[in-house]
């Protein structure tokens, strides 16, 4: 069942005009700039299906940029989440593609600045609510509803175990995981849904395992 | 999960005796693990928004882009005028749901129900209904806990998106949805709450997303008025004991197949409808400077 919650079809709260359109575009930005982990300094931003079609109308550009500005859909510095970029350092191009996507609403969002880079592919599936379908061209399921950790990895032995162990061990509980990889033995990617959110220093934790490369969370 | 269907709700609801929004809260708890204060508080935050956001409509909002605003405020001076010609209270919805919309194209803040897009019904028709019935501040929250109980329904089973099922999927679950919460403030069985969604979905079956400039603005803003009339006569039909000879479960599917059925230019593109029609092109024009990339 994709909607669980009574207050996802009563809610959210949220700045209009377009729940699919705009709070879910914010949502994806939002939860894109949470995986990133700080503000970046440039964004590419190409949009697909109704998307590229409505923009402008929906606000939705406004609204992806706001998400990433760290803004929720009730914000309302949301209207003006365009200048308030400019201001911020935060550079900002569209795309409007012509491939079709398997949902209407998807948008695939580069972000980054002198330390890094990140893909996120996110999906608006309506009422406001999104699932991210990829990051860095790792297939999964995302929803942002629940604290995660992200983990990218060397496909190798253990690693999955290891990351286990280390939130087994702070008490944490597993509510939902998936490992995905490119090709056998080169990179993998794991996402692991957990009950309580993930503290920096159990990142770290993370980070200092064998074969782990880069670690991001998604707090509640 | 304690229900996934209309048919399992209403057998539950009154094998039980309880009122619909008492199993949603139920199940709600269910789910989130959270109290059943917290669920209530967190619905009471909702209802908070969709108050102010009627009563900032009705003092008259204007859209960015010119399209939409004021008509909220129209329909409440000739009502004024003790001259209307269709029912008082059927009016009264019509304007408070258009005025949550002009407040929405307008960039304000709503409450989504069940999109941003047909915000405007569920609370439009709430706040009407209240003038007759003076529910108290409880019956109220329930009114939308009634509400979200059947958009659950129809969202796990067809679709409340525009984008994905046309405009019937977004006001037309929106109207069914304010249909049944009206028959249970006023005192309906369960059953007559379905029928009533049931009742509402059939008349709204086949309508096409076709916002003129992409906008949620052109039809969006009088179809939610529309939706909000449907949904009135729907539950006073319902609550005169008229049944649908379609269930609801068979409605919400074939809402569903009819959604799939359509072509994408009907489904929130701008493609095709009002959206392209002369005047249609020419608002867009003069709204972006250029015809949007097609």
């Amino acid at each position: 069942m994709k909607f669980r919650s009574v207050f996802d079809i009563i809610g959210p709260v949220m700045i209009g005009p377009s729940s699919s359109h705009t709070a879910g575009a914010a949502r994806i930005g939002r939860v894109a700039r949470t995986i990133f982990g700080r503000k970046p300094n440039w964004a590419k931003i190409h949009l697909y299906g109704s998307f590229a079609e409505t923009y402008r109308g929906h606000g939705t550009d406004v609204a992806i940029v706001g998400g990433l500005l760290d803004f929720d859909t009730y914000d309302e510095r949301l209207v003006q989440s365009l200048e308030l970029a400019e201001q911020m350092g935060l550079e900002v191009e569209f795309f409007e593609e012509d491939t079709v996507m398997d949902h209407p609403n998807t948008v695939k969002i580069r972000i980054g600045d002198q330390r890094g880079e990140l893909e996120v592919v996110g999906v608006s599936i309506g009422g406001g609510k999104i699932e991210i379908d990829e990051i860095n061209g790792f297939k999964l399921k995302l929803t942002g509803e629940h604290p995660a950790i992200i983990v990218l990895n060397n496909d190798r032995f253990g690693c999955i175990a290891g990351v286990a162990s280390t939130l087994a061990k702070n008490h944490i509980n597993i509510g939902h995981m998936q490992v995905s990889r490119k090709e056998k033995g080169k990179l993998a990617l794991m996402v692991l849904e957990t009950d309580e959110n993930v503290e920096e220093s159990i990142l770290e934790e993370i980070s200092s395992l064998p074969n782990i490369l880069q670690v991001a969370r998604i707090v509640e | 999960m304690l229900f996934r269907t209309v048919r399992e709700l209403v057998i539950l609801a009154e094998k039980e005796g309880k009122k619909i929004s008492h199993i949603m809260i139920e199940q709600e708890m269910k789910v989130t693990k959270m109290s059943r204060q917290e669920i209530i508080e967190r619905m009471e935050k909702n209802f908070q928004v969709m108050e102010s956001s009627v009563e900032k409509g009705l003092k008259g909002v204007t859209s960015r882009s010119g399209l939409t605003g004021g008509d909220a405020v129209l329909l409440q001076e000739y009502l004024k005028k003790g001259k209307h010609l269709s029912g008082g209270f059927i009016l009264d919805a019509v304007s408070k749901a258009m005025a949550t919309n002009e407040v929405n194209a307008a960039m304000g803040m709503i409450c989504a129900t069940p999109t941003a897009g047909s915000a405007g019904v569920v609370p439009g028709t709430l706040f009407a209904v209240k003038e007759k019935l003076n529910p108290t501040r409880e019956q109220m929250i329930e009114f939308l806990f009634t509400a979200g109980a059947f958009g659950f329904v129809v969202a796990n089973n067809a679709s409340i998106s525009g984008a994905s099922g046309g405009c019937q999927a977004e006001i037309g679950s929106a109207s069914g949805m304010a249909a049944a919460a009206i028959v249970e403030m006023a005192g309906g069985t369960p059953s007559q709450s379905a029928e009533a969604m049931a009742i509402t979905l059939k008349n709204m079956l086949g309508l096409v997303c076709d916002p003129v400039a992409g906008l949620v603005e052109v039809p969006c803003v009088k179809r939610n008025a529309m939706g909000a009339a449907n949904a009135m006569v729907a539950a006073d039909m319902a609550l005169a004991g008229i049944k649908s000879r379609i269930p609801c479960d068979e409605v919400i599917e074939a809402m569903f197949r009819v959604g799939q059925m359509m072509p994408s230019a009907l489904k929130e593109t701008a493609q095709g409808g009002l959206a392209v029609t002369p005047t249609g092109k020419k608002l867009e024009r003069e709204i972006f400077g250029k015809p949007q990339k097609k």
